[in-house]
């Protein structure tokens, strides 16, 4: 059965090929089907190879597919091959069920488009195709090609609608910010082939440890430069201005690669390539501290949001930041099962997201939203479920079990420790508090009186199944990591402990059920908070906001902490100016020299050309002497 | 019979080839031109054949003949080509058809 593994990236390709190159000529249910039937079948190959690979794992649980080889230049020999173990099954699972779901929701949520419907799914099965790719890479070229193809279609989608030239610069924006990050992992690609000799990811990981004592200038290098790529890729300090205004795209865009997928990827190459970091502590502390920064900053902006899917946004910076936290600490299965368990809810976010913006227009101003609960009762109790498990309310949800073990192993773990902890369980706070506030916004109170009169309700079969599915999801994902205290069912990380390191922690059961008690009721306290700010008396936080500290704080909090206008006065400008003032570029002198030179040849030239008979023929003598000359005088 | 040193017919020839090029750069009328380069080629015959005469080779005046045959061509070719050039142009004068200036 693992032998069809490249059936799991191809599968998507193939879909794409056939849609970019017929899809404009063949009607829409057959675009849809071939979209959304790529993904799902395979999704279904990626389940069957899950089974087969749980029930007899191969050797050493991992299993590598070589499809041919890719280049051979001198040493330089990378092959096209897929390397399948714990971790990358788990992503391989996400990345095709959820994004099969997605695409499900799709091929009904985007009938209403007038124009690119083929060519919205050529795009999303490009996604997911390099998607597959990235996460099955065996070596870090193909890895990095997958990398870049996501960043293509993550730019194609966010200008997704390009007759409005604010989705095409955000889509720029997205673009640029990542290529900074995409650089800098170029680089530290570099430096890994140079010094180790190979891309092959086990190899490098091997002869990493062998060759690179901890903490050597080479290991740091080499950690922090893939950290740079990572953090591009996940929207984390300092490149996190591009995710918010991404959310110009479509919703299931949003959905699939702005929450569940892509913006994890840094997640995984940080795990991927674990054992760069563990020789690096610098770099590893530095990944938890980026995350625990990230996840109060896009937190707290996360609350002055009225647009929901930028709330949505800042929430998902905020959840990678958990996963860097617990990357940084070695945590590393929390971090995969946060993953996991955040594609399910925050997908299920956008996507309900998605049918209260659809029923209400195309309208995203939470304020202006207000008591759909009764008329959009399925979008409701989704958001319901996904805001739920998003602020890890306790035993029924499954963000509860990922985020408290991501928590607790911050605590226990030997790099980790209670500053860390602080920050986590202060975001945990401010999650539920985010989380609910939208949830009051939207669908509790009076209806506004300038929502559109007519709700337009008409979710299908094909919106609801996936809908379904996720809430489920979100609620028992989390049963397959049951902490000591409640159950002790480590299913998720003895799994993925076959592909990554066990986190090094100081236990004691009897201190952590204290910490899930505390954990848990700060959760439920966030959400009376919001209750008492948003739903029982709005005044409060309107007051506030008016006094003119409390504007001032809310317009820095509501631009994510004014980072774009910092980048802005940074980069942009300086940069805007020097290429203003090198408006005529000093280096083109060169080549306008040559330009001049051939110009002035060219006038010199045709002036001899007289078109007078008699002066051919007068040239004609002269050179006759002079060669004769030469000739005879020599 | 006492024959002319050959290097009274290479001087003469040198004098007529002179006289020839001249022509051919100093005249605007094309005729003079083809009858200046008639002249040159004969200075050129004459060059062959005081060479060949002065050592007793063949090949002077062999290579006469050719001359010969060469120029009879060059003026049937060259007169069709005035004539043409006097079709298009109405004039004779060759610093008139200067089209090809660059």
């Amino acid at each position: 059965m693992l032998d069809y593994l490249w059936l799991i990236p191809a599968l998507p390709f193939a879909g794409f090929i056939i849609l970019a190159v017929i899809g404009a000529r063949i009607p829409r249910p057959v675009a849809a089907a071939i979209g959304a039937g790529s993904v799902g079948i395979s999704a279904l190959v990626a389940l069957s190879i899950a089974a087969a690979f749980i029930t007899t794992p191969p050797h050493g649980h991992v299993y590598t597919q070589l499809l041919w080889g890719w280049i051979s230049v001198g040493g330089f020999k990378p092959d096209i091959a897929l390397t399948i173990d714990a971790l990358s099954l788990v992503m391989v699972l996400v990345i095709a069920g959820v994004g099969f779901m997605i695409h499900l929701y799709s091929t009904e949520s985007m009938a209403g488009e007038k124009e690119g419907y083929s060519r919205f799914f050529a795009y999303m099965n490009l996604f997911v195709g390099s998607m597959l790719t990235l996460v099955l890479a065996d070596n870090l070229l193909l890895l990095y090609l997958g990398w870049e193809g996501v960043g293509l279609c993550s730019y194609l989608l966010i200008g997704f609608w390009y007759k409005d030239p604010a989705n095409g610069r955000a889509a720029m924006k997205a673009f640029i910010v990542t290529r900074v990050g995409d650089t800098s992992m170029a680089v530290g690609l570099f430096i890994i082939y140079h010094n180790l000799g190979t891309l092959q990811i086990h190899e490098v990981l091997v002869r990493a440890a062998q060759q690179w004592p901890a903490g050597s200038t080479l290991a740091i290098a080499a950690a922090a430069l893939l950290l740079g790529g990572a953090v591009g890729k996940s929207a984390q300090l300092p490149l996190q201005t591009w995710l918010p205004d991404a959310m110009a795209g479509p919703t299931p865009v949003s959905a699939l690669i702005h929450a569940a997928t892509m913006v994890t990827a840094g997640v995984y190459l940080i795990a991927r390539t674990h054992v760069l970091f563990t020789l690096a502590p610098q770099v590893q502390l530095a990944v938890a501290v980026i995350g625990a920064a990230t996840l109060l900053l896009a937190g707290i902006s996360a609350l002055t949001q009225w647009d929901i899917k930028r709330a949505l946004a800042y929430s998902t910076m905020s959840q990678i930041g958990y996963m860097f936290l617990a990357l940084g600490v070695g945590a590393w299965s929390a971090a995969i099962f946060h993953f996991m368990v955040h594609a399910f809810f925050k997908a299920l976010l956008f996507l309900s997201a998605g049918v209260v913006i659809d029923a209400l227009h195309h309208e995203r101003d939470m304020f202006k939203m207000g008591g759909l609960r009764l008329q959009l009762p399925l979008a409701f109790w989704c958001f319901l479920i996904g805001a739920a498990s998003l602020s890890a309310l306790p035993l029924i949800t499954a963000g509860f079990y990922s985020k408290d073990l991501i928590l607790w192993e911050t605590w226990t773990s030997a790099s980790g420790g209670p500053w860390l902890w602080a920050a986590g369980l202060a975001g945990a706070l401010l999650t539920s508090i985010y989380a609910f506030r939208m949830v009051f916004l939207t669908f509790y109170g009076k209806p506004h009186s300038e929502a559109p009169r007519q709700i337009a309700n008409h979710s299908g079969l094909r919106i609801r199944i996936p809908l379904i599915t996720l809430a489920v999801l979100s609620l028992i994902g989390g049963f397959v990591q049951l902490p000591e205290t409640l159950g002790n069912l480590p299913l998720f990380s003895e799994f993925i402990t076959t592909a990554l390191p066990a986190t090094v922690a100081m236990s004691s059961t009897s201190f952590e059920g204290t910490m899930q008690y505390f954990s848990g009721s700060v959760s439920l306290f966030g959400v009376f908070i919001a209750y008492i700010f948003f739903l029982y008396n709005p005044l409060y936080a309107r007051n506030f906001v008016e006094k003119p500290f409390g504007y001032a704080l809310h317009c820095f909090l509501y631009g994510g902490w004014n980072f774009d206008r910092l980048y802005d006065a940074l980069f942009v400008r300086p940069f805007v100016l020097a290429a203003r003032a090198n408006k005529r570029d000093v280096i083109d002198l060169l080549y306008r020299l040559i330009a001049l030179l051939h110009i002035v040849s060219n006038h010199l030239l045709s002036a001899a050309q007289s078109g007078l008979v008699r002066r051919y023929a007068f040239g004609l003598a002269i050179g006759a002497v002079i060669i004769i000359g030469m000739v005879v005088l020599r | 019979m006492t024959s002319v040193p050959a290097e009274y017919g290479l001087i003469l020839a040198a004098l007529l080839f002179a006289i020839g090029l001249a022509g051919v750069l100093a005249r605007r009328n094309i005729i003079f031109i083809l009858l200046s380069i008639e002249i040159m080629l004969n200075a050129a015959g004459l060059a062959f054949i005081s060479a060949g005469s002065k050592w007793g080779q063949a090949d002077g005046q062999v290579m006469f003949i050719f001359i010969l045959v060469m120029a009879a061509a060059e003026v049937s070719v060259g007169l069709a080509i005035v004539l043409q050039l006097f079709h298009r142009i109405r004039t004779v004068n060759s610093d008139e058809a200067n089209t090809m200036r660059g």
